[in-house]
């Protein structure tokens, strides 16, 4: 047990966990599985500025925004109370891609030298951290969900457009991992 | 005139969303304690499992690496077979009411809106999930991400009407 606790699970323990959450969600209170929502959420919450789509009853999705806090203590929790002891195995093709762009360090869960509070005010952490941020919340609700609403709850009730809306995520996230981020990463 | 109003501006919340969850009951403010321990069981795999590494999302697109598909497809699986047994079964929630999920409508967003959010994916190696997470296992700068997520979400309610949908 005490190995289960501090070993990285595999995806055939990962993934059915996840799963699960879908009846979860669902018998809990007849919520669906989504996250890119808490976004929008935040919009109405914070700033409608008498734009329509963020103007409604927020409080309503309240379940939403505690779901996601959710994440972030139970992340938490795992990070310091279920530290995994081995490092990360990282395959090596994909480390010595990465050392040709001088990242040099594979022992935290983003790569240091692009994701800290010192890179920020550079072009590459800037695009990274804050482009990359952008582009997804935009992206997210312009697909009407992520990969949560979509890939998983939406391909869960076999709705097509949701499986376009991922195959639309997967063909754009190949794209730039394998011909854009290159170059971003070059600078 | 006055109910149609209502009617509308309610409405509002429906257009786009993942999920509507209306129920006709109100429930103490504790009530959305469960939600919180679902939201810790997603954050607890997402770094047990490594999902939320950086590293593992450049490996996925690469095809380097078999996990994250396969965390993506038996969480699809185990999905798939409990909305079969939900709607078979005509399971009700822990309140007793009848569940509904919104079937969602094709437009055009799935595809620009698809494309977009794939390119930030594969930046930040983190959908918003994971990127909540990541401020909780104490890679702090990704909170900007998370305000960035926020502005774009906003910047897209902004010009939604003037985008092809």
């Amino acid at each position: 047990m005490l190995e289960f606790i501090n070993e990285p699970w595999p995806w055939y323990i990962a993934g059915p966990l996840i799963g699960l959450v879908i009846p979860i969600l669902l018998i809990a209170g007849n919520k669906s599985f989504g996250i890119s929502s808490s976004l929008r959420h935040a919009c109405a919450a914070c700033a409608p500025s008498k734009i329509p789509f963020f103007n409604y009853n927020w409080k309503k999705e309240i379940w939403n925004l505690v779901f996601v806090l959710g994440i972030l203590f139970g992340a938490f929790m795992a990070t310091t109370y279920m530290t995994n002891t081995e490092p990360m195995q990282i395959h090596p093709e994909l480390i010595t891609e990465l050392k040709g762009y001088g990242i040099t360090d594979f022992n935290a869960l983003v790569p240091v030298e692009i994701f800290s509070w010192e890179t920020i005010f550079s072009l590459k952490g800037f695009l990274m951290i804050i482009v990359g941020g952008f582009l997804v919340g935009f992206g997210a609700r312009y697909a009407g969900g992520c990969t949560s609403g979509h890939a998983i709850m939406g391909m869960s009730n076999l709705q097509w457009p949701s499986l376009i809306a991922t195959i639309s995520f997967m063909i754009a996230g190949f794209i730039m991992a394998n011909f854009i981020l290159p170059l971003i990463l070059s600078l | 005139m006055r109910y149609n109003y209502i009617l509308e501006k309610e409405d509002q919340r429906k257009v786009d969303a993942v999920c509507v969850n209306e129920s006709k009951l109100t429930h103490k403010w504790f009530h959305n304690f469960k939600y919180l321990l679902a939201g810790m069981l997603i954050g607890i795999v997402f770094v047990k499992a490594e999902m939320i590494s950086w590293f593992r999302i450049q490996e996925m697109f690469r095809f380097q690496s078999f996990h994250m598909y396969g965390i993506i497809g038996s969480a699809v699986a185990v999905g798939v077979i409990s909305v079969l047994l939900i709607k078979k079964f005509d399971i009700k929630t822990i309140y007793g009411e009848s569940i509904v999920i919104s079937p969602k409508k094709f437009n055009k967003g799935q595809i620009f809106g698809g494309l977009i959010f794939g390119f930030g994916w594969a930046i930040t190696g983190a959908c918003p999930g994971p990127l909540y997470a990541l401020v909780g296992s104490g890679a702090t700068v990704i909170i900007l991400s998370v305000v960035s997520a926020i502005a774009g979400t906003w910047v897209y309610g902004y010009f939604r009407d003037r985008l092809p949908h």
